[in-house]
């Protein structure tokens, strides 16, 4: 971290657990939830949202002195609207299986609290260096928790991890299969994204007392 | 396919309308406007609030937004401009659109309501502005459009469903929250994580509605079959009926 000073390395480290915007901010849970089903769509997701974020926060901060404070809520949106039809088009012309995947989940980026609550946070009060870092550092956090998310209920509900099978083969009963294990179907279904949301949560309260509330 | 359908005008918006507000539900089947629906159900006065507003919003936001798609966004839609106009595609731009559409209509609303019923004002005014970037209303255009729905009604009946479906949402939950309140739940899951599980177990709930659909439809299906073997035959007998007339 030598490029780093103390002060901008935080900016980046603390989102990651500490202040992670998904489990202690609870910003950006709409997303998180709804596409977590298999992990490859969860880390072109958090890649999405971290280009959003990194670019995004970079220009309200440079444009922050030049907003008029009651308009600044349009302006931020027309901003990420912007960022977003990039990503949409990026993603369509390169992973168009993959954007139907995410379908309308890549346009509500838009509205990903991560997005506006960072802005409004930390990007209309910063320089664009520290705006830069801090938008990376939410990203990541937010790309953390897709990641574990995704990666269990792939693992747990399709016995693959990116399409690939790594439990052995479930109709030729190789593998774990050999000796009666079985692919949970329930973890697919949207619910299960929210109950293992629920269960992170409480690993990481448990193992950090001052996050509990009252 | 749903074109061929006979039915009842009214029973497709019913239909429609039963299936936003539990089918379909926001929350419990697409996670939308999950923020605001954590943030501000710790009190049922408040989710009150918050959700009549979304309501109001939904039912305001989405035929407005219908009628850009229709008349500006889709291929082909600005036809009406002229004939060199036809072939342009602007659906990139839905996205920018749709979030300056609501992001204007908020305020609209906000400067409205304000100006007519302080009261209506009162109560929903705070949480006008947070609406704006919930994803519940950006995500019901979305859906208006990624679903073709089909006529201005039909967006109304959708708009106004959802919202209801976020408004039962949002009231159930913060019913349970301030009941729960009392229970001993374990100290590191008190507060989002025990949230987050009865939302989970919510929506499971919910998902049993989903037969609901799939009872109704595969009759339908089955009408439509016979509707539509019954149908080309009558018109082929008024065709030739037609045809022997002129001759």
């Amino acid at each position: 971290m030598g490029l780093l000073s103390k002060k901008d390395a935080a900016l980046i480290k603390d989102p990651l657990a500490d202040n992670n915007p998904i489990t202690i901010q609870v910003l950006g849970i709409c997303s998180a939830l709804a596409i977590t089903a298999e992990l490859e769509a969860s880390i072109v997701m958090s890649i999405s949202v971290l280009f959003v974020l990194g670019v995004g926060n970079v220009v309200i901060s440079l444009m922050r002195n030049i907003i008029p404070s009651k308009i600044r809520i349009i302006v931020q949106l027309i901003v990420v609207a912007t960022l977003v039809i990039i990503v949409d088009l990026v993603l369509k012309a390169f992973a168009y299986e993959l954007s139907k995947t995410l379908s309308v989940f890549v346009g509500l980026i838009i509205t990903n609290c991560i997005i506006m609550g960072r802005f409004e946070a930390f990007a209309l009060g910063n320089g664009p260096w520290r705006s830069f870092l801090d938008g990376i550092g939410n990203a990541l956090g937010y790309a953390v928790i897709l990641i574990i998310v995704g990666f269990f209920r792939e693992l747990l509900g399709s016995g693959t991890l990116l399409g690939i099978p790594v439990l052995g083969d479930p109709i030729e009963k190789t593998g774990l299969y050999a000796f009666g294990y079985e692919n949970n179907g329930f973890m697919l279904l949207s619910p299960m994204a929210l109950i293992v949301v629920g269960i992170i949560i409480w690993v990481q309260r448990t193992r950090n007392k001052a996050l509990v509330e009252d | 396919m749903f074109q061929d359908h006979i039915k009842i005008k009214n029973m497709e918006h019913i239909e429609l309308f039963f299936k936003s507000i539990f089918i379909d539900n926001m929350v419990f089947a697409t996670f939308l406007g999950m923020c605001s629906y954590l943030a501000v159900s710790k009190k049922v006065s408040t989710a009150v609030g918050l959700g009549a507003a979304v309501i109001f919003v939904l039912a305001i936001t989405v035929p407005l937004n219908w009628l850009l798609d229709q008349y500006v966004l889709q291929p082909g839609a600005l036809s009406w401009l002229g004939a060199e106009y036809a072939d342009y595609d602007l659906s990139f731009l839905s996205f920018i659109m749709f979030i300056a559409t609501i992001a204007t209509m908020v305020q609209l609303v906000e400067i409205v309501v304000e100006k007519f019923s302080p009261s209506l004002y009162n109560s929903l005014g705070i949480f006008l502005p947070l609406i704006a970037v919930n994803c519940a209303i950006l995500g019901g255009s979305l859906f208006m459009q990624s679903r073709e729905i089909a006529t201005l009604g039909l967006a109304t009946t959708y708009g106004i469903g959802s919202g209801i479906g976020w408004f039962l949402a949002i009231l159930a939950i913060a019913a349970i929250r301030e009941k729960i309140r009392y229970s001993n739940v374990p100290p590191a899951l008190r507060g989002l994580g025990i949230t987050f599980i009865i939302t989970g177990l919510m929506a499971i709930g919910f998902m049993s509605f989903g037969g609901m659909l799939t009872g109704g439809d595969e009759e339908a299906k089955e009408e439509t079959t016979v509707a539509a073997q019954v149908v080309p035959t009558e018109m082929n007998t008024e065709l030739a009926n037609n045809t022997k007339i002129e001759e």
